[in-house]
């Protein structure tokens, strides 16, 4: 589902929705449409930080660690990794390289060592086979190394290419974390999650592709969206009657 | 340093701002009385734009949600965790608990899981059926009309089911459940293994006219902006603060002791403002604690006197002990039929499973005590940090290959996209006299409080019903057509048993009873040793049950309450 479908979806899914509510500065409690209170929260770009979390970030954008060298390697092997299609951007179109620059200073025990270290061992078996650094390589050359490191060698055929698939591992994960949690990457998975909506089950086109439906005697149990705005009332029994 | 002093005296001083804290806050104030709330965070209002995380996409936060900040990830709406900075707790050796404490008002209730069940006949008597533990004081009918009220207030969707232990309500009606739910009904059913629509406190339905309904986002761990699900922020106390003019909220508040005086009865409390580090003092004719079963016994314990040379409303020696948290252990799975599902539908539901399954055994024939309920997860939803690692790794299972890049890998996200789920148990541990906290005798935090230290020991009885999780698991798994991921937890690991206070359930710390020797506070929540100390937080439970302690934290802060404001008519206070 593209974004112009969810606004749809959004604005559909508010109507009658929700009230407003008192709020911090004291107004009294005021009922009725909502319309900007979903909106408001997504305009703000502080993705909801804490003044300590805010420092945090700060302090980390102004660090550098990956240098200009092993940034461009970074570009060109994610682009490797997911490179553009007839439908959908490259990593590097999705910013991948950022996400990466920005998360080894995040998270630096989990990845510095390694994906310095990994961009060298690169280099290295760049330089030893073609006696160019990686970025150097043409791109058939590029491909040749990165088939030898793609893919486990659980019967560790070549053992002097193990740092390299480890690298690897941890190179695609950071590219793949990095592209599908990017709008670009939403559109090519097809992400339909995020917005206001009022969810009535599973399709039944989509239950008929699978091997499960729905019991009648449960789905009798489960909400009627048509009076999801009808203040609940029950009887003494707890019967909802509304 | 001098001790500023309030000179207004309160009629009510409320610790805390959480499940508790907050019920008592509305109970209080709109009996007339005048509160004073203090919590140790900051203010927070679910609704505001500016530390609001709900409807964030992923890309909005750069490390894509990763949790360097938030140990449940960057949108999860809790401030603190498993550790805040500052305010430590040490463990003995051998020991391995984990404390969580979220420092914003609301507390923990902004994120929680909104699992919300009722504790059943058998869950405050369990001692009559196993010879274990302890009895509860009182019994499910003295509470059930607290849990009837409670409904109607504050709103759980669920189902009429007729089952002994796990009695209805006033349900409103649940959301119908997704494709891998789907398939774990069949899968549990298959295996003999209950399965019922959950229970959770989300509006599916307009409960009255100040709170919205769900819109079906997933995200009740960010709170709601239109106050849809159960938080005590949205819910209790800023229509409290904004209401009749009874309520003084103090934030920012580190409350270091309950002050008494010559007849050891409370007077108020001291605390230490945050912001200047300036310690306070707060006059009271009564004290409410629900500062969270593990704080409530720290300020307890810290509030040593003549009257009470081993602490406030310790005579007994009982505060801190029984500890108790939820025991947990989980299993993710692939399913194959579940592979190149359709996509272009949205699927996120409540925030939260829309099934799960309650206990379904009778211990008598099993080698455990006391029974667990298993909660459900999977789906499609949306990606965060984490996303794909080792996607292609799944193809292990179906005889395709392993690691790869460009239009194979492509492939490989959407083929596995929404195609793994899993389950996790959550039972009751028994109560035990030497798992406990105590003050540490050496370590402060940075307001120079004595910090608490853990001493904590699972069973084989707990060990034993992990074991039994992982067994059900697998049966379950094979039966919808799965495969289970990773290896099995073996007897050396406990059988996949986490660590004490991982669940988040700790309960037990200042147990009621109807014997001071041996309990903490009476069937009201009243502290034994001083009769205007009560409180609200999971502290008072004798044992846990197999189901969440939110929902009895709030039955039994409404009856505490209303008890306060009798005696306060009666002039007992």
């Amino acid at each position: 589902m593209k974004r112009r479908d969810s606004l749809k979806y959004l604005i559909v899914g508010t109507i009658g929705g929700a009230a407003a509510v008192g709020s911090s500065s004291g107004c009294k409690t005021e009922t009725g449409e909502n319309s900007n209170i979903i909106t408001d929260a997504t305009k703000s770009k502080l993705y909801g930080r804490t003044p300590a979390e805010i420092e945090h970030d700060k302090k980390v954008n102004a660090e550098s660690y990956l240098n200009a060298h092993e940034l461009a390697t970074v570009a060109i092997l994610s682009d490797i990794i997911l490179p553009k299609t007839e439908t959908a951007g490259s990593a590097t179109d999705a910013e991948v390289p950022e996400f990466i620059d920005f998360i080894v200073k995040d998270l630096p025990s989990y990845f510095q060592l390694p994906m310095r270290g990994g961009l060298m061992w690169l280099d290295s078996e760049s330089n030893k086979r073609f006696n160019k650094e990686f970025v150097a390589l043409e791109h058939e050359q590029r491909i040749e190394i990165v088939d030898d490191i793609a893919y486990p060698d659980p019967d560790n055929k070549k053992p002097e290419m193990a740092p390299g698939i480890k690298f690897f591992k941890t190179f695609r994960n950071l590219t793949v974390t990095g592209y599908y949690t990017t709008r670009i990457g939403f559109d090519d998975l097809g992400v339909t999650s995020n917005f206001a909506n009022v969810w009535d089950g599973v399709p039944a086109e989509v239950l008929a592709n699978h091997d499960v439906d729905y019991d009648p005697e449960w789905i009798a149990k489960c909400v009627d969206q048509s009076k999801r705005n009808d203040i609940a009332e029950w009887d003494g029994e707890g019967n909802l009657l509304t | 340093m001098q001790i500023k002093e309030n000179a207004k005296e309160y009629d009510v001083i409320i610790v805390g701002s959480g499940a508790g804290g907050g019920m008592a806050t509305k109970i209080l104030s709109e009996a007339g009385l005048s509160v004073a709330l203090v919590e140790a965070g900051p203010y927070f209002d679910p609704k505001d734009p500016t530390t609001a995380t709900q409807m964030k996409f992923p890309w909005e936060s750069p490390r894509r949600g990763a949790s360097t900040n938030r140990a449940f990830g960057d949108f999860d709406q809790s401030w603190g965790d498993w550790e805040v900075d500052g305010e430590p707790y040490t463990k003995k050796e051998g020991t391995n608990f984990l404390w969580w404490r979220s420092r914003m008002l609301g507390g923990r209730t902004n994120h929680w899981g909104r699992i919300s069940l009722r504790f059943g006949p058998t869950d405050f008597k369990h001692k009559d059926v196993d010879g274990l533990g302890e009895n509860w004081p009182i019994s499910y009918d003295d509470i059930k009309p607290y849990y009837d009220r409670l409904d109607k207030m504050v709103g759980v969707f669920g189902s009429k089911e007729k089952r002994y232990n796990d009695p209805d309500g006033y349900f409103l009606p649940p959301p119908k459940p997704r494709l891998h739910e789907l398939y774990y009904i069949k899968g549990a059913r298959k295996a003999g293994v209950d399965v019922i629509p959950s229970r959770l406190s989300i509006l599916t339905k307009k409960l009255n006219k100040d709170r919205g309904v769900c819109y079906y986002c997933a995200q009740c761990n960010r709170s709601c902006n239109v106050y849809a699900d159960f938080s005590s922020s949205s819910v209790f106390i800023i229509p409290a603060v904004n209401g009749g003019g009874q309520v003084d909220l103090y934030v920012n508040s580190m409350v270091r002791t309950v002050t008494t005086n010559d007849e050891g009865k409370a007077t108020g409390v001291s605390y230490i403002n945050k912001e200047d580090r300036k310690e306070y003092k707060l006059k009271g004719r009564s004290v409410v604690l629900g500062a969270s079963a593990c704080s409530s016994a720290r300020i307890l314990l810290n509030s040593k006197s003549k009257q009470h040379p081993n602490g406030l409303g310790n005579s007994s020696d009982v505060v801190g002990r029984y500890l108790h948290d939820s025991t947990g252990a989980g299993r993710s799975a692939f399913i194959p039929a579940m592979m190149n599902r359709k996509t272009d539908y949205n699927e996120d539901g409540v925030g939260g499973m829309h099934v799960y399954s309650p206990w379904w055994l009778d211990n008598k024939k099993l080698n455990f005590p006391r029974g667990y309920h298993i909660e459900v997860w999977g789906g499609k939803g949306m990606p965060a940090y984490g996303f794909g690692f080792d996607v292609s790794g799944l193809n292990k299972y179906i005889g395709g290959d392993v690691g790869g890049y460009g239009t194979k890998l492509r492939e490989d996200v959407k083929k596995f996209y929404g195609a793994t789920m899993g389950m996790a148990g959550r039972g009751e541990a028994i109560a035990r006299y030497d798992n406990r906290c105590e003050i540490d005798p050496e370590m402060v935090d940075q307001f120079g409080i004595p910090v608490l230290r853990f001493d904590y020991k699972w069973s084989d009885y707990e060990r034993y019903q992990a074991k039994h999780m992982q067994d059900t698991f697998e049966e379950i798994i094979h039966s919808m057509g799965g495969i289970p991921l990773g290896d099995k937890p073996t007897k050396e690991q406990d059988w996949g048993l986490l660590a004490p206070g991982q669940i988040i359930h700790e309960v037990g710390t200042t147990r009621m009873g109807n014997d001071p020797k041996t309990s903490v506070t009476n069937k009201y929540c009243q502290l034994h040793d001083a009769s205007n100390v009560f409180i609200v937080d999971a502290g008072p439970f004798t044992s846990q049950a197999d189901k969440n302690c939110t929902w009895t934290i709030m039955a039994l802060a409404m009856r505490t309450s209303e008890y306060i404001v009798e005696e306060y008519k009666k002039q007992n206070i």
